[in-house]
């Protein structure tokens, strides 16, 4: 990683932390976008526990999709399963069409008020780019690696736990980032229906029109979607570095 | 996989006493549905809960015998049959027999003149629409329908609905009671709904493929570029939205004639920009993308013909590289039409008017009435999209 890139992220994660530890201290510099004495930092919440709330919300619905579009990716390559390949692609398609906000209204009668609706509608959103790379990744393991495999003796299993899974470990990872990411933002809308989150900054923006708020809580969300996404792929190039092939 | 095991599969797959797992799972869904959850829901007014009815107590006699015996037909095609034309063709009769049970029930628990009573569709209906759905598509993925038969099929499907909304068989249902209060308005928003996310969509490829053809031809651009418009993507919608609605505000009030445009800080101005802005990364992404895939021989032999640099471009790069600008295309187009939902969050208008309005006074009918026009819009948008790329890449190819 070049230098000066390593020296930019050191600065946005320490940005944003100062910002949510000390929100306070950047009052002067949203000050001249409010009118009438409206305060520059919102203080209906705590910033700092706003912005774990919608973290915590976001992974927990990526940990969910994970599970369910790596699973499903796992069974639709298998001899077995290959039968129910066309349709859940079509599904995993179908929930990527429906607009998170409708998904969001129409589970607010089901499940009520909170974080339960957006939970469902990121969960859904987040499917097909996980769904997507994992079947590229257990599709495209070279044959003669596979074959080297079952030659060892090796069960479908086997094969599948310490092969083909390890082989597409880094496009895996790479559909749950950007899945993590889109679902950040999208987060925000969760703020409509009751959600914890900065979301929730953005909306009493507009309601107030004070454009203090909306610019803050829309920069933290989109800096911290940034840092995560980071933040991940410094992670897995570290990580993966002794199992990739080369 | 060996021979042997190849031939097992599909062996198994063509006998007729093994029972179809996906159709296994879908009866019995349905059925537990059927057995433990409501068909039709009636409240004495829009917003309070109200009492479960089953498909039994709401349909005549007759009625509730044939529609069973429709979804029972469903049932067994879905357990036994393996021919895709019969499962799809049953599938169908079940949908249609379902949403006709609940017009019926609309109709016969409706009391005569009344207008304050809703008869919302019930769990059952839901999860039933849901299975039945499932089994359709599952049947269509089976059939591999061509580009052309697929916007065949939906456009048969949409006007269907369309006939039946208009013949009024779905007027004693809430949903349809709610369009009948909003008749007026809900054409409106439509109207704007659909303005807002074509617009910034038609902007945005007019501002997105020139930026596209310049990155490619500028490689050195190309980093710089991308990476902005990414930034931009992780700035949440409503926070763009808000954001964008100070600048425009400050803009109508230095210039008049911004104003009378109906450029303004509230509204759509901010609206369209927002899409606009979220809409240019894959636009100028996927022309890139599609350039890079244009063969060098096609390129130096069509100079070589003698072409201009202009007609090079016109004429071989940019039709080669279609199909991927289209798929880019598609994508702002489903996304624009989710995404404009949140419009009307700042006053920008279009269908979410009525998704909002609908949370604010946890009025699900309402809620509904934005969001099925929503969700068909994207999936048709989608649909109709993947089957004009599909033509393309065929003609390419």
């Amino acid at each position: 990683m070049p230098r000066a890139a390593t020296v930019v992220r050191l600065a946005a994660l320490a940005l944003l932390v100062a910002f949510l530890t000390k929100p306070q201290s950047f009052a002067p510099l949203f000050a001249p976008l409010t009118q009438y004495g409206a305060p520059p930092i919102y203080d209906q919440g705590n910033l700092l526990q706003l912005a774990l709330a919608q973290l915590g919300t976001v992974c927990l619905a990526a940990a969910a999709s994970s599970l369910v579009a790596v699973g499903l990716g796992i069974l639709v390559t298998r001899p077995s399963g290959a039968q129910f390949l066309p349709l859940s692609r079509t599904l995993v398609n179908i929930g990527q069409t429906f607009p998170p906000v409708a998904v969001l209204a129409v589970a607010v009668p089901l499940v009520g008020f909170g974080e339960k609706p957006t939970l469902i509608a990121l969960f859904a959103y987040g499917l097909l780019p996980i769904f997507e790379n994992t079947l590229v990744g257990l599709r495209t393991c070279p044959p003669a690696v596979l074959e080297a495999a079952s030659g060892m003796g090796m069960s479908a299993r086997q094969r599948l736990l310490s092969v083909e899974l390890p082989l597409a470990t880094p496009l895996i990872l790479e559909g749950i980032r950007l899945s993590l990411v889109i679902n950040v933002g999208t987060a925000t809308i969760g703020s409509t229906v009751a959600a914890k989150g900065l979301g929730e900054v953005i909306i009493a923006g507009l309601l107030s029109s004070n454009t203090a708020f909306i610019l803050q809580g829309g920069l933290l969300t989109g800096l911290m979607a940034i840092l995560l996404y980071d933040g991940l792929a410094a992670l897995e190039r570290r990580l993966l570095r002794p199992v990739t092939l080369d | 996989m060996s021979g042997a095991q190849l031939r097992a599969v599909r062996v198994s797959g063509a006998s007729l006493t093994r029972v179809d797992p996906l159709g296994a799972v879908l009866v019995a869904a349905g059925a537990a549905a059927l057995l433990f959850l409501p068909f039709v829901v009636f409240k004495s007014n829009r917003i309070v809960p109200g009492d479960p009815r089953s498909l039994i107590q709401v349909l005549p006699a007759w009625g509730a015998f044939g529609c069973a015996a429709l979804l029972a037909m469903s049932a067994l095609a879905a357990l036994w049959v393996t021919d895709a034309r019969v499962r799809l063709m049953l599938a169908l009769a079940g949908i249609a027999a379902v949403a006709l049970a609940a017009a019926a029930a609309g109709d016969a628990l409706t009391p005569p003149g009344d207008r304050i009573v809703r008869i919302a569709p019930g769990g059952a209906f839901w999860v039933l629409m849901v299975c039945l759905g499932l089994f359709a598509t599952d049947a269509t993925t089976r059939l591999k329908p061509g580009p052309a038969v697929r916007v065949l099929f939906l456009a048969a499907s949409l006007a269907l609905a369309g006939v039946a909304l208009a013949h009024g068989t779905f007027d004693h249902l809430s949903v349809m009671r709610e369009y009948a209060v909003n008749a007026e308005r809900f054409a409106r928003e439509a109207r704007q709904h659909l303005k807002l996310a074509f617009g910034s969509l038609a902007a945005a490829a007019l501002i997105g493929l020139p930026l596209g053809v310049l990155c490619h031809r500028a490689p050195r651009l190309r980093p710089a570029v991308l990476t902005t418009l990414n930034v931009i993507q992780t700035i949440p919608a409503i926070a763009l939205f808000g954001i964008l609605m100070a600048p425009l505000g400050a803009l109508a009030a230095a210039v008049p004639l911004a104003d009378r445009l109906g450029i303004r800080g509230i509204g759509a101005a901010p609206a369209v920009v927002a899409l606009f802005l979220y809409s240019l990364l894959p636009i100028v992404a996927n022309t890139v993308a599609g350039l890079k895939r244009v063969s060098r021989a096609a390129v130096e032999a069509a100079h070589g013909m003698g072409m201009t640099s202009w007609q090079v471009l016109t004429k071989v790069e940019l039709v080669l590289a279609l199909p991927v600008i289209l798929t880019g295309v598609r994508v702002v187009l489903v996304q624009n039409i989710g995404m404009v939902t949140v419009a009307a969050l700042i006053g920008g208008g279009g269908l979410g008017a009525f998704v909002f309005q609908g949370i604010g006074q946890t009025a699900i009918d309402l809620v509904l009435l934005g969001a099925i026009p929503i969700v068909t819009l994207a999936f048709s948008a989608a649909l109709t999209l993947d089957a004009l790329v599909e033509v393309l890449d065929r003609v390419k190819a």
